[in-house]
């Protein structure tokens, strides 16, 4: 899949679109479906499945928290492909794997892309793998056409975004913030002049993605992104509010696009 | 170019053969680039190593003496046994040695706080210290298991003014303890140095802690030539993260007639897999995580494994990545000791030689010991003492089941 003509296609449609966040086992792959099931139900457009790791330095309390659980219910790598293939099977949005780079290290760079590929994810996003140490693992994602998501932070210097820019495809993560995921982010001047030096660097579409957790905070992007991308808001509220406020907070996103 | 040249300048940057490396999260690039600039101007500055020195000679005890364990030596019957006293630094280990030296690259950089993990809480009541001497804000972060089993050093870091964070995550000791630090740096890097506590992380850090340590390495190899009149046929260091092992070994590895030898935590023994030898034990894989690539305790998915030691010291599921690559190319040898044996080492020395190492070091100890009674005695052998043991009064005292300080205890808490 052409994961930039896919989000240009829909940007016809809407002002920004949604990106959802999940962590397969998490609270667990029964209700891994239904939270895709309710992603469907409210038309998001692309979905992250995070493989939890036992190491996940960029994750804050909420997802460190649940990395752990998931692991200790069992979750495999079968278990997570698995997943992966009966969602993509099912559902329309495409797929990013989200993970740490030991995953792909230990499977071998052509193993991890081959079995990505194979039951149906897009690509990827690995946020403790910096350009440098890519190695093969970018002719090995090109053979099969599967984005490798790249991420700027503000703390970058120019230099370095122009370095990342370099190296992106299909769209570019931009983190809202300093810190790890979960917590709160301004979505005001400081934003938009990091959205602007990402500008300065690439073409592709921006996703926003850290501290996002409203409709609301989704309108605040119309004009300047084209993607925001939601994780540790769900989580919270699928443990808070169970399915019904889960999804509640998933109309109130999804009709924030637009 | 020697292996310590080759140690200290790159082809690649931040590499040791196949590991090192810096796997960080984007956000935390342009702090390393700081660090990395600024390490490389100290040590281009040949007033950076002197004032180091000084600072060590002054607030520390450096140089740290060499003892001759003649006792130990003649129990043994074997070669005889050098002592590196690193237990002789303020705070009670080597650890001075590297957070002094940090110390002075955060006010090179002018940065007002700093946080570190803490696995022992050695390295926690170091950076305590440091904190207060240098007028510094200090944050801990110290796995919820290891703040149970050495809370003494959790009281000093505390009463040094700093704050320490008892992390429940994971398993709850000093590889989480790190991982929670690197949160804490990826949010307040503009004015906050992590002072990492062993040679491992992101580059530039294995490299950082490697030059300061190499204070250890240095001085023992002239103290040996001046007391001898020749170098020890085998040098002993513990390894956990392998700071003190690493700056040991700097200081003979272009001897190759010195053998390198490195003691990871046996723990209950290496059949029952609840052990920390990821090198020793052959359990350890080639794996990326808290920001750099070594050999790692993992599951063939390269999920962490849970580690067992008696020294919190020592149970980490990574090894320094100048360490690893030693290992791989044959020049550092590693031998593993278990919680038994480590406490009988311990009691062995305390009552031949009057000295308290250490669980940690004492596993360099018992190695010692076992490889000097087949070596001839004239021979010797250098072992380093990395800390001192008085920190361990409850755990030892626990497992030496020592009946009046239980008493002691109950009686205690019975006036509370």
């Amino acid at each position: 899949m052409n994961l930039q003509a896919y989000i240009a296609e829909q940007l016809t449609e809407r002002k920004v679109l949604l990106m959802t966040h999940l962590i397969a086992g998490f609270p667990s792959l029964e209700a891994n479906w239904r939270m895709l099931e309710i992603m469907a139900e409210v038309g998001v457009d692309l979905v992250e499945l995070q493989m939890p790791f036992s190491e996940p330095i960029a994750d804050g309390p909420t997802f460190a928290m649940a990395n752990q659980a998931a692991l200790e219910g069992g979750i495999t790598l079968d278990k997570y492909f698995d997943l992966l293939r009966r969602s993509t099977q099912a559902f329309d949005f495409p797929h990013l794997m989200m993970g740490y780079y030991n995953t792909a290290y230990r499977l071998g760079h052509g193993p991890f892309c081959q079995r990505l590929q194979s039951n149906g994810g897009c690509g990827y996003i690995l946020p403790d793998l910096p350009i440098e140490e890519y190695g093969d693992l970018f002719t090995e994602s090109a053979e099969r056409e599967l984005t490798s998501v790249m991420l700027m932070t503000p703390t970058n210097t120019d230099e370095r975004l122009a370095k990342i820019g370099a190296k992106a495809n299909g769209f570019v993560y931009a983190v809202a913030r300093k810190g790890v995921t979960g917590g709160h982010t301004d979505l005001g001047d400081e934003l938009y002049e990091f959205i602007a030096r990402c500008r300065q660097v690439t073409d592709l579409p921006l996703g926003i993605g850290f501290g996002l957790r409203s409709g609301d905070d989704l309108r605040h992007l119309h004009g300047h992104a084209e993607i925001g991308i939601v994780g540790s808001a769900l989580l919270n509220t699928w443990q808070r509010d169970g399915e019904e406020g889960y999804r509640a907070l998933l109309q109130d996103l999804a009709a924030g696009r637009s | 170019m020697g292996l310590v040249d080759s140690i200290f300048s790159h082809e690649r940057q931040g590499y040791y053969g196949e590991y090192g490396g810096a796997f960080i999260p984007e956000i935390l690039r342009t702090t390393l680039d700081e660090l990395i600039v600024v390490f490389d101007s100290a040590r281009r500055d040949p007033a950076f190593w002197d004032e180091f020195l000084q600072v060590m000679r002054t607030y520390s005890c450096r140089p740290t003496p060499i003892t001759h364990l003649e006792n130990l030596s003649n129990e043994v019957g074997g070669a005889q046994i050098y002592l590196k006293r690193e237990d002789l630094n303020h705070t009670g280990a080597h650890k001075a040695n590297n957070v002094m030296g940090q110390g002075l690259l955060v006010r090179r950089m002018g940065k007002k706080r700093v946080i570190a993990e803490t696995g022992a809480g050695q390295h926690g009541v170091a950076t305590a210290t440091m904190a207060a001497r240098l007028g510094l804000q200090c944050t801990i972060y110290m796995g919820a298991v290891d703040v149970e089993r050495q809370r003494p050093n959790v009281f000093w870091m505390e009463q040094l003014g700093a704050e320490v964070v008892s992390v429940t995550d994971g398993s709850a000791t000093l590889k989480d303890a790190i991982n929670e630090s690197l949160r804490d740096w990826a949010h307040s890097m503009a004015h906050t140095h992590y002072v990492l506590g062993t040679a491992c992380g992101p580059h530039p850090f294995p490299q950082i802690v490697a030059y300061f340590q190499r204070v250890i390495g240095e001085e023992s190899r002239e103290q040996m030539l001046s007391a001898l009149g020749c170098l020890p046929d085998k040098v002993f260091a513990c390894v956990g993260g392998g700071s003190n092992a690493t700056g040991m070994f700097l200081g003979f590895l272009d001897d190759p007639e010195v053998e390198l030898v490195g003691v990871e935590a046996g723990g209950l023994g290496l059949a029952t897999g609840e052990h920390a030898a990821r090198l020793a034990g052959k359990v350890g894989s080639s794996g990326v995580a808290q920001g750099y690539k070594t050999y790692f305790f993992q599951d063939p998915e390269g999920q962490m494994q849970h580690t067992h030691s008696v020294s919190a010291g020592l149970d980490y599921i990574g090894v320094s990545p100048i360490l690893a690559h030693l290992f791989d190319i044959g020049r550092v040898r590693m031998e593993s000791a278990t919680d038994k044996e480590v406490i009988d080492g311990l009691k062995r020395m305390m009552r031949a030689e009057g000295i308290i190492g250490a669980l940690e070091s004492t596993h360099a100890v018992v190695a010692a010991l076992r490889e000097a009674t087949t070596m001839s005695a004239d021979e010797t052998v250098l072992v380093n003492l990395s800390g001192r043991g008085d920190k361990d009064i409850f755990t030892i005292a626990d497992a030496l089941e020592d009946e009046n300080w239980k008493r002691f205890l109950k009686d205690k808490v019975g006036k509370l």
